[in-house]
């Protein structure tokens, strides 16, 4: 009964149907299955949120989830959310200020930013941090993570920075 | 798991069952027994399967369990699902209305995807006696309810919480809900923990619920939590209600503390350091209720 | 941020029209990080490729009796077992010594433990499946029978005649010694006013770089040739490693470079199981993956800064600090290192310690000793941060001794910024440094006089600020001297290969290597600066043996001094060449003409003559349009090694306010400061990063990080629930100015600028929370600062 599961989902806007292993968890299957390695594998205990995907829009850590868990579910990657421009101006404003170095944490806190982004139009910088305080950074020291998220979020409402 | 294993970072096998109702999943428990295990958030039983702390044979998923969802207030009870987010407590109107110390709590569990997934019932069930939903619990005087093949129970919070990572639950039943009573009165409530860093568990944490008359404590709960296996509901509050509150009266609170608390020690504190941390807790709690910064003596930062 | 000039020579070649010198452009080739569409070694896949899951011992020390895998080798999707004596016949055994470094002594490590094993993680056996999990699965049934033995855990008994001798071969446990007596230190302390005593203790470190160590080797039998995919900081130095050992010519060996998660150090160095890899491709004949986990990585990726330090500083009355002394202890692992050794680090300790001081008057003791706890080496910033803190800490205490201000005390005791060339009683020699520009700018920078000010009003409320400072010195751009004068087989220089494609287009080798400090960014920005190319024509390729001119890598912040200076020298031949031909076609002479925007122009008029891609398509499909007899070369390499000064040291100093809950024991950061020297500067937004990053790893190293191992070598802290890491909630913002003072050793006149941060970051917030507590009487001089540690000082605890 540790036999593979059929599961059907939506990645990226496109319908996914697999056998998989019960033990299989989402972070494995993107990357194994769907070959989609923007999705990080950091510390498989919860901890560094490299592995930060959207599932039906709401971020998750895809190590703590089982890809049997997202039958009928709606997967985001970082890939699908470049493809689609959702995050283009937050993607140029990391790259313009260099909030990344080895670009390891970067899809899963850029995932985490525009979570919080699209809970809040004006977070302050004190906010910003809060709100990615579960994505361990090791090259950049945050800070230039936060300009470029306050850069944007200004931006969004049209102000400039 | 064996001691200095360096440890593998793939879960063992196991099967998995989906329960398509609160009754399936409780046949499924009473097949299997203790081999089995009850998947809700996951965020505390993956991290545990993928370290191998634990090899269960059987996953029950009872994520799609829908009518285990939700917040609904009737009468004076409010319930909540035992498959209710942290997420959905962070934003419900009820729990802010009726049990606002719940909604001040959650903010501190984890981060946000981790209160994406992670459910309230998940969180009492997994008895961390550094997490916070369960000092909550005790604090709002909230009732588990349990379900099994034989029906349903209710149980005081204060008594639910048995050891770390135990409760009165055995392996055949289900936590499906939890029942807090909301009264016409309008309690005052405290919350805070201190941890290295936002989101870490608490090093120690106070969860307090109380009834602020004039300058007098007329109900105080006062629910400690990372101080020992479980949550402690502290009798030290006794010294503190229906009385004018000097610093004489709060010394010998604290000092009741002291004596009633036996905490661990590990890496993050001392037994002492702990001991010491719940008294400044109890100061801070004290005068943030009774609006009296003079009683609190610590700097803030 | 301003730059203040203490050279205010024009450095020509660098003097061109839009140069992008000095300017912040945005990395090329980031949009494949941000989509993550980057190519990690952890994201690899090649046909038939294993996995290998390592068994590792649970046991600090112990005999390995017997090994049992028989049922394991059955499992479905299992390749093979293989164990260390299997392994001895593929590759060779190492020893970390290094000749320069007299007396050092290590023992022979094998890629996988032959008979005995040293340290709780050390692997035994290596399990290959065709899945990690199926492999994990498989080392769960392996029976390993161990005979338990004394494990040596505690440095400061690790030479008493009791402890059992780890490896009885060597004699003792003192891996190395190193003793400097300069000045006259015993009369310098008779004639002080104040003599000043304190132990020093630092918590045991570890990366944590987010993607784990990660190596994809793959040896086809076919060519005889093994590729090794590798985040390696030194790709030429794993490839004669591999060679060497796997009994390989060097040309056998291909090592590319993929993106890497992080490195800071921890993956420039060779480990066994990375060596078990290669060897177990060659002998599966067949791609070979390992991915360190998590739990792994703390228990296997090299540690760093174990040390317990006593320092003793003297002072008179009037500040003058007359003599620096230290004994300091480390404690590594079973074996030093392979190919940097585990003496480095306490070697760089004693080299530094007092650096930034006039005091000729200086005595140290290092001890490097063994123990059976997880392998040690360089780390980012090796050495530095413990030489800080101690002279740092040493410094205020001597201050508060004689009541004067702690940088009062600094503007008094430092290097003059006039006294250069000069000499460290240690013997390093300073080309040109900056402390007292670089405090002043700081006091200017942080207002100081105003954080004073607010400190006593804020004390007078029972809140509990402080202000911390750290000056410090920094090794970059070393010479042979670090390494290649010792024996080991580590470039130290390196080369760069530039080219000018049939369309117009600039292609680049380089040696250095990019971890994402910006190395690819640096190239393409000098070399479009040289040549009067846009940047966006230059690609830079790098990280690969086959593709790159031989070199050292980019280690010891030397990647923009050494490849920087290496592709300024590389572009200006290939610009040469190119104004020839076009001098020969244009029937002019190259000193009439330029290279501007893609083009050639007129030198005098910067009109534009004939496009760049227009010339390279005559020279590459029309040369018989040239006139006669010329040979267009449009090409050109050029390398690069440091000759005058064995190191080019930067300066810098930093600060920290951030404020103590005296009830709690809880620091919180307020702000950071940092004024660095780094020379010519050529992208001050990556320089800048580079600090930050590196000012938060030393702030993580102040508060949180610290490898627990209790008394029976367990490491009892292996995930990053408890190995508390900096995490944005926690960390200030940090301001950066800069003092140039470009080198003259090189034309770019770029010094390193990657370790400066984390050198002395914890000195200054172990400063600052000294300085905070003042009124306590409290003085700790032990880091991680957690709340227990404070607690305890201020005696609530």
């Amino acid at each position: 009964m540790t036999a593979a599961l059929s599961i059907s989902l939506d990645v990226n806007g496109e319908r996914v149907d697999a056998q998989v292993l019960p033990r299989l968890n989402l972070a494995d299957f993107l990357r194994e299955h769907l070959k989609l390695t923007g999705t990080h594998i950091g510390c498989e205990h919860g901890v560094c949120g490299a592995c930060t995907v959207r599932v039906n829009g709401e971020i998750v850590r895809s190590c703590l989830m089982l890809a049997a868990q997202t039958h009928g579910a709606a997967v985001e990657t970082i890939e699908g959310l470049s493809d689609s421009g959702e995050i283009a101006d937050l993607q140029a404003n990391f790259r313009d200020r260099n909030a990344l170095q080895c670009g390891f944490c970067t899809p899963g806190m850029l995932i985490a930013a525009q979570d919080l982004l699209k809970q809040h139009d004006a977070p302050d910088r004190e906010r910003i941090r809060e709100h990615l305080s579960g994505n361990y950074c090791r090259c950049t020291g945050y800070q230039a993570i936060v300009d470029a998220v306050e850069t944007t979020a200004r931006a969004r409402i049209g102000r400039q920075p | 798991m064996e001691e200095g294993k360096v440890t593998p970072m793939k879960a063992a096998a196991f099967s998995y069952a989906r329960a398509t109702s609160v009754m399936d999943a409780l046949e499924l428990l009473v097949a299997h027994g203790d081999k089995a295990k009850v998947l809700s958030g996951g965020q505390s039983l993956m991290p545990a399967m993928n370290l191998r702390l634990i090899s269960p044979e059987l996953i029950v998923d009872i994520g799609e369990l829908a009518e285990l969802r939700g917040v609904a207030v009737n009468g004076d009870v409010l319930t909540i699902g035992a498959l209710t987010r942290h997420v959905d407590l962070a934003r419900s109107p009820e729990i802010a209305s009726h049990a606002p110390l719940l909604t001040e709590a959650i903010a501190h569990v984890a981060h946000p995807a981790i209160r994406n997934r992670g459910t309230i019932g998940g969180s009492l069930a997994h008895a961390d006696p550094a997490s916070e939903l369960p000092a909550c619990m005790l604090a709002l005087n909230a009732t588990i309810v349990i379900r099994s093949q034989g029906g349903e129970r209710r149980m005081a919070a204060a008594d639910f919480f048995t050891g770390i990572y135990e409760t009165a639950l055995s392996p055949e039943e289900l936590l499906v809900a939890v029942e807090l009573p909301v009264g016409r009165r309008n309690p005052s409530h405290f919350f805070s923990e201190f941890a290295r860093r936002h989101g870490d568990y608490a090093i120690v944490g106070l969860a307090a619920q109380a009834l602020v008359e004039r300058d007098v404590l007329t109900d105080l709960r006062l629910v400690f939590f990372a101080v020992g296996d479980r949550p402690v509901l502290a009798t030290a509050a006794n010294r503190l209600v229906n009385g004018a509150i000097t610093p004489a009266v709060l010394s010998d609170a604290s000092a009741d503390l002291a004596a009633e608390l036996d905490p661990q020690g590990d890496q993050q504190a001392s037994a002492s350091m702990r001991r010491h941390l719940a008294k400044v807790l109890l100061a801070r709690c004290v005068a943030a209720l009774l609006g009296r910064p003079d009683l609190c003596a610590g700097a803030s930062a | 941020m301003t730059i203040t000039s203490t050279n205010p020579e024009i450095l020509s070649v660098l003097d061109r029209p839009n140069s992008y010198i000095g300017k912040a452009v945005p990395r090329p080739n980031l949009d494949r990080l941000t989509q993550g569409r980057g190519l990690y070694v952890s994201d690899m896949e090649l046909p038939r490729m294993a996995h290998v899951v390592f068994l590792r011992s649970p046991h600090a020390h112990a005999k390995i009796i017997g090994i049992d895998a028989a049922a394991a080798g059955r499992m479905p999707g299992v390749i093979a077992i293989v164990t260390g004596k299997d392994l001895a016949d593929v590759i060779t055994p190492w020893v970390g010594v290094l000749s320069h470094l007299k007396g050092l002594k290590s023992a022979p490590q094998h890629a996988i433990a032959i008979d005995r094993v040293c340290w709780q993680g050390e692997a035994v056996a290596a399990i290959v499946a065709n899945s990690r999990a199926v492999a994990e699965d498989a080392a769960e049934i392996v029976s390993v029978e161990y005979e338990e033995l004394d494990a040596v855990t505690d440095m400061r008994t690790a030479l008493d005649p009791a402890t059992p001798v780890i490896h009885p071969s060597l004699g003792d446990n003192l891996a190395f010694e190193r003793n400097l007596d300069a000045g006259a230190v015993d009369a310098a302390f008779a004639a002080s006013d104040e003599v000043v005593e304190a132990d020093f203790v630092f918590g045991r470190h570890t990366g944590v770089t987010l993607e784990p160590r990660s190596v994809v080797a793959d040896w086809n039998p076919a060519e005889a040739r093994l590729t090794i995919y590798q985040g390696t900081q030194a790709p030429h130095m794993v490839q004669n490693i591999a060679a060497l050992h796997l009994g390989l010519e060097e040309s056998q060996v291909r090592v590319v470079c993929k993106d890497v998660g992080g490195s800071f150090g921890i993956k420039v160095h060779i480990y066994a199981d990375e060596m078990a890899t290669y060897a177990l491709s060659k002998r599966l004949r067949r791609p070979v993956k390992f991915v360190a986990d998590r739990v792994e990585s703390f228990n296997t990726d090299i540690h760093a800064r174990d040390h317990r330090c006593k320092g003793k500083i003297g002072v008179k009355r009037d500040g003058t600090i007359t003599a620096f002394e230290i004994d300091d202890l480390t404690g590594i692992g079973p074996y030093s290192m392979y190919p940097r050794t585990s003496a480095i680090e306490a070697n760089q300790v004693v080299n530094l310690v007092g650096g930034p001081y006039v005091t000729k008057n200086y005595r140290a003791r290092a001890r490097v000793v063994f123990q059976n706890k997880n392998v040690m080496c360089q780390y980012r910033a090796v050495g530095h941060p413990i030489a800080c803190s101690v002279t740092e800490g040493l410094v205020d205490l001597a201050a508060l001794k004689i009541g004067m201000d702690p940088v009062e005390i600094r503007l008094r005791n430092l290097i003059a910024d006039d006294a250069y060339p000069c000499a460290s009683p240690s013997g390093l020699r300073f080309e040109q440094l900056s402390h007292h520009a670089a405090i002043n700018k700081l006091m200017k920078m942080m207002d100081y006089d105003a954080l004073r000010a607010e400190q006593a009003a804020l004390r007078a409320r029972n809140i509990h600020r402080g202000i911390g400072i750290a000056s410090f010195i920094e090794v970059t751009n070393p010479s042979a001297a670090f390494y290649g004068v010792g024996g080991a087989k580590i470039s130290s220089q390196d080369g760069v290969a530039v080219r000018l494609d049939a369309q117009g287009s600039v292609i680049c080798q380089t040696s250095i290597t990019e971890q994402g400090q910006g190395s690819e960014s640096l190239t393409a920005q000098i070399v479009g600066s040289v040549l009067g190319v846009s940047m966006e024509r230059v690609r830079v390729i790098l990280g690969d043996t086959d593709n790159t001119p031989y070199g050292g890598g980019t280690w010891a912040s030397r990647g923009a001094g050494i490849g920087g200076e290496a592709a300024l020298q590389a572009a200006k031949v290939l610009r040469n060449n190119i104004l020839d031909v076009a001098a020969a076609i244009l029937q002019s002479t190259p000193a009439e003409l330029d290279i501007v925007d893609d083009a050639i122009v007129n030198a005098s008029d910067g009109s534009s003559r004939i496009a760049l891609k227009e010339l390279a398509r005559i020279v590459y499909f029309r040369p018989d349009t040239l006139p006669p007899g010329i040979q267009p070369e449009l090409m050109a390499t050029r390398h690069f090694v440091p000759r005058e000064y064995p190191f080019a040291f930067t300066n810098g100093v930093q600060a920290s306010w951030l404020e103590v809950d005296t009830d709690t024991g809880f620091v919180k950061l307020l702000r950071h400061w940092v004024v660095e020297d780094c020379g010519t500067i050529i992208n001050p937004q990556l320089v800048d990063e580079q600090i930050r990053g590196g000012v938060v790893q030393g702030l993580g190293a102040a508060l949180f990080e610290k490898c627990i191992y209790d008394e029976r070598g367990q490491l009892t802290n292996a995930n990053m629930a408890d190995y508390l890491v900096p995490m944005s909630g926690e960390m200030p913002d940090i301001d950066i100015g800069h003092v140039v003072s470009p080198t003259l050793e090189t034309e770019l006149g770029a010094k390193g600028a990657g370790e400066a941060g984390t050198a002395g970051a914890a000195a200054a917030v172990a400063n600052a929370v000294n300085d905070a507590l003042r009124p306590f009487g409290a003085i700790i001089s032990e880091i991680p600062l957690t709340p227990q540690v404070i607690l305890t000082a201020l005696g609530r605890i």
